[in-house]
């Protein structure tokens, strides 16, 4: 009998035998697949030379400082949001005008302003960062228990208590989701961009091994970055587990 | 000697002279439509008075005018002679949703520490007094659990306990049991006089539960729906050591019951 959890594996490893037998019954010659076999040995030559060790630092570099830059601007923007309801008035239409630009689209502009290298991806991955904490760190103050807020005013909390003490720990929980939605979003927009343009990290080894007509290489490197994708989130998961095991049950946010 | 029986004994204190919380010819109006009329009221110093009424006819909407959450559209609400124009941290709230008036993300303890970080006592002294309140409402073993880990009458004391934290000169409490069964609200009645005659604070107590109005209060005011206002006044004259079974059924309980019962059902369309 199969146990229950590794039934999830079935599937995927029956397809990977399939295509082995297939590639190997058709002397596969491609530009854009490769037995599953030679992409093993493509990746693990790759680890062996390191350079897929300093392609995928560069790109999580690049992923991480633009998260924490725009997150943190969005996190600061969408509290204030959420918190003075007047702000948020004014600000509408801007956000709203600015928002539905996708980041990829500054890739000229970040060009020109900034050139090649880590500072024009960290601005991008911050641009299309902001938005997720910005929307769902607003959405998160707006949905406090009003009683709470009642609470705070009858206890007559200054504003600056109110805020660190009810507003924030009540939106922690939400706001650490955005935060893990935001470094999907970042991983996505680092690798277009090198894909797109800058010669540095996983999307660039990819356009790299595509142009040498490496596709075993090609589809290491894809396959590398779903797994650095896959263990971001599963990273953030066990995070928020353990940061806010507590604070997780008070925003309903299972 | 339990607490209750000690506050019992307690004489009650009044100042007939200037009322504690006073209501002149108050009106509240909220998007057009008025939800009460013309109220005046006085609320003397240690005193237990209980609204009572129809639902929908603004017992509640009172009791947040007296908090300072709600300002009124004409007349004026005042407390120990000023006006209410806020809140105030001598007049504790406690409301009926206990789930959703404590920070499920802090323990018993935090929740009390709350009110005593609000009105600025020093951190080193916080923790004594969180265990002399928490066992003042009976919950001495529980600093440590969280609100979702604790029943809704333990959750209800705890949120007595931090509106104690703010010794408070006036306690108001919305229909604080009405979501409680009979046994644990029957228990907590007990304890809410009693810790009101220790404390010495005014009560005002809204309710829905006739017998409850009548056990626990000096007086009791019913009223009107449509807008809210002032239907009858009943003063309570029962011996003020109030007994679960002999109380309920002193002849003068059951007519005052009788009395707010039938006001109540002709106030009903």
């Amino acid at each position: 009998m199969i146990p229950e959890r590794a039934k999830a594996f079935v599937l995927p490893v029956a397809t990977l035998v399939v295509l082995e037998l297939w590639a190997r019954a058709t002397h596969l010659q491609s530009d854009s697949l490769a037995p599953p076999s030679a992409i093993a040995v493509a990746l693990a030559e790759a680890f062996q030379d390191g350079s897929i060790l300093v392609a995928t630092r560069d790109t999580l570099v690049s992923a991480f400082a633009g998260l924490l830059v725009g997150g943190a601007v969005g996190l600061t923007l969408g509290m204030a949001l959420g918190i003075f309801r007047i702000f948020d008035r004014l600000m509408e239409v801007t956000i709203e005008a600015i928002r539905p630009i996708p980041s990829i689209a500054l890739l000229p502009i970040a060009l020109i302003a900034l050139g090649f290298g880590y500072r024009m991806e960290i601005v991008i991955v911050a641009f299309a960062s902001v938005w997720p904490l910005l929307i769902l760190s607003r959405a998160a103050v707006g949905a406090i228990e009003p009683r709470l807020l009642e609470v705070s005013r009858a206890l007559r909390l200054s504003p600056l208590d109110r805020v660190r003490k009810i507003v924030i720990p009540a939106a922690l929980p939400r706001i650490f989701l955005a935060f893990r939605l935001a470094a999907g979003i970042a991983l996505i927009v680092a690798v277009t961009v090198e894909i797109a343009i800058n010669p540095i990290g996983l999307g660039a080894a990819i356009m790299t091994a595509q142009q040498a007509l490496r596709p075993d290489l090609m589809l290491a490197y894809l396959v590398w970055i779903g797994i650095v994708g896959y263990g971001l989130n599963a990273g953030l998961v066990v995070a928020q587990r353990h940061l806010f095991g507590r604070a997780a049950l008070a925003g309903d946010v299972a | 000697m339990s607490l209750t029986a000690i506050a019992n004994q307690g004489t009650k204190v009044s100042d007939p002279a200037r009322p504690q919380i006073a209501f002149s010819n108050v009106t509240l109006d909220l998007g057009g439509k008025i939800i009460l009329e013309n109220i005046s009221l006085d609320v003397n110093p240690g005193e237990f008075l209980c609204i009572v009424g129809a639902s929908g006819c603004g017992k509640t909407t009172a009791l947040r005018l007296a908090a300072g959450l709600y300002q009124p559209t004409s007349g004026a609400v005042t407390f120990d002679g000023k006006p209410m124009l806020a809140p105030r941290r001598d007049i504790a709230i406690v409301f009926q949703d206990y789930g959703k008036a404590l920070l499920p993300w802090r323990t018993a303890a935090g929740n009390v520490s709350l009110a005593l970080e609000a009105s600025g006592v020093a951190s080193s002294s916080r923790s004594a007094r969180i265990n002399e309140l928490l066992k003042k409402v009976g919950l001495p073993n529980h600093a440590g659990k969280y609100p979702a880990e604790m029943s809704g009458g333990m959750q209800q004391r705890l949120q007595i306990a931090r509106c104690l934290a703010q010794e408070p000169k006036a306690l108001l409490m919305d229909e604080p049991f009405g979501a409680l069964d009979a046994m644990t609200r029957q228990g907590l009645q007990d304890e809410v006089l009693s810790l009101a005659r220790a404390s010495n604070a005014t009560v005002v107590f809204v309710t829905h539960d006739l017998e409850e109005a009548i056990y626990l209060g000096d007086r009791v005011i019913g009223l009107l729906p449509h807008p809210g206002r002032i239907g009858i006044e009943l003063k309570i004259d029962l011996p003020r050591r109030r007994d679960q079974l002999t109380t309920r059924e002193n002849p003068q309980f059951l007519a005052l019951r009788r009395q707010l019962f039938d006001f109540i059902k002709a106030s009903e369309p």
